[in-house]
């Protein structure tokens, strides 16, 4: 069983329905004591960093002594996000800091007639293999959207480039985490949905 | 790079996907998750579902439809008409939403798209824009094009962008429906005056319409509906040929 963490940051249905796509069974953890039967967790989110303030210590606790014991962890858009240090967005508001560096808002970077948000399909390139990107090709285009950006670093798995580079997929061990959304990124969403859960199973 | 994204329309009443011209004369299309399915396998980048009578017959858009079509598809899903509070607004997206646009509601109270925006966040929110032209500006339209307002298209851009809009989907009622081309100039307008990416829409004939309001008109995705639906045009077949005259597109 999976576990999605629902912590108000937006809509699950869509990582639901493409879970259910690849065959895997969720469920959303109403308190954190349940997380313990989880085969793998994924932290979803869309919007505000600020929404992972709703994480709180009971929650973080639980996520991170569950991602020790090498139960795959996996981050979307924001959540990719909180697990680095924290953003820009919302400094006080602390990430899991499983990966180093602040995420940061592209209005640093950007000039011209690039806009804020990133909404779109942009290409991927893989810096070095991993088993959350493995199968998927360089210059592939995944659907993405938003404001800030976390760092390239040395375990970035896939890198995107929207005026600066920027961490598109990261992977250590058991812990990955995507800044685009596979559930919205056709088959090759899919694709990374289903090598994240073959670790789960 | 990031990708031009095609968008395909579904004009939807009574779970029926039509088309007008000019917003008006309806015609039958077809089962909307039915045309979702063959627009997914051809490579559209996102769908959208109008409820194009839900503000006049005072109807929300159907939840059905909107899980019809979410299940067909793994592509970001945008759900308009009749949004007209947040209890629409957490219905579509309950159904399987990814964004919600917003037309006449954010017209009459522009404050609904800070509160979706920062419940959902600015991605879910589309503010969408119907404009005529009206001697050298670009007048905007409510109630399916029916009520002309007091605000223009550049303004009313501007202003909803700093309420907190995501996207801005872009209309031009002259062109609605006639395959006569986009509006690149209403277009380019409105997308240099914000910066959050603009939707154009209204107008798309030919493959050549697409590449005009990719470049003179500065439009961040392109949107169509009836080019696409009677099967005149496939998407892959768009595709290659914005490809070729280098405009980037999801392959």
């Amino acid at each position: 069983m999976i576990a999605l963490i629902d912590y108000g940051a937006g809509n699950l249905a869509s990582v639901r329905k493409a879970l259910a796509a690849i065959g895997a069974s969720v469920w959303t953890p109403l308190v954190a004591g349940e997380i313990g039967r989880a085969h793998g967790i994924i932290v979803p989110g869309v919007g505000h960093f600020n929404t992972t303030r709703s994480l709180c210590d009971d929650w973080r606790k639980a996520i991170q002594t569950m991602a020790d014991d090498g139960v795959p962890l996996l981050g979307i858009c924001v959540g990719l996000q909180w697990l680095f240090d924290g953003s820009d967005e919302a400094p006080d508001a602390k990430g899991l800091s499983t990966f180093k560096g602040t995420c940061f808002p592209f209005t640093q970077h950007v000039s011209g007639r690039l806009k804020v948000p990133h909404v779109g399909w942009n290409s991927l390139v893989m810096p070095r293999p991993s088993r959350l990107m493995a199968g998927v090709k360089d210059g592939t285009q995944v659907y993405f959207t938003h404001s800030y950006a976390a760092p390239v670093v040395d375990d970035t798995a896939a890198i995107c480039e929207y005026g600066v580079p920027f961490s598109a997929a990261v992977e250590r061990a058991n812990v990955s985490a995507v800044q685009f959304h596979p559930e919205k990124s056709g088959d090759a969403g899919l694709r990374v949905l289903s090598n994240w859960y073959s670790d789960a199973v | 790079m990031l990708s031009k994204r095609i968008i395909a329309c579904l004009d939807v009443r009574d779970g029926k996907v039509v088309k007008g011209v000019n917003f008006e004369g309806l015609r039958d299309a077809g089962d909307p998750a039915t045309l979702a399915r063959r627009y997914n396998a051809e490579g559209i980048d996102e769908v959208v579902i109008l409820d194009v009578t839900a503000t006049i017959e005072d109807r929300q858009a159907r939840a059905h439809t909107i899980a019809a079509v979410a299940n067909e598809i793994f592509l970001p899903l945008t759900v308009g008409g009749g949004i007209r509070n947040e209890g629409d607004a957490a219905a579509a997206i309950e159904a399987g939403a990814d964004k919600v646009s917003l037309n006449t509601a954010a017209l009459d109270d522009p404050g609904l798209i800070t509160t979706l925006a920062k419940k959902y966040g600015s991605q879910a929110v589309i503010v969408a824009i119907d404009a005529k032209r009206d001697g050298h500006g670009f007048a905007v339209y409510a109630r399916s094009g029916q009520a002309l307002t007091s605000r223009s298209a550049i303004e009313w851009a501007t202003q909803a962008t700093g309420m907190g809009a995501g996207e801005i989907l872009l209309t031009s009622i002259d062109r609605d429906g006639t395959k006569g081309g986009f509006d690149c100039e209403l277009t380019a307008a409105v997308s240099d005056a914000v910066n959050i990416p603009v939707i154009a829409s209204g107008g798309a004939g030919t493959f050549e319409h697409f590449a005009e309001v990719f470049t003179s008109g500065h439009a961040d995705a392109a949107l169509a509906a009836s080019i696409f639906h009677f099967n005149e045009k496939s998407v892959s077949d768009l595709k290659q040929f914005l490809a070729k005259q280098d405009i980037p597109v999801r392959k």
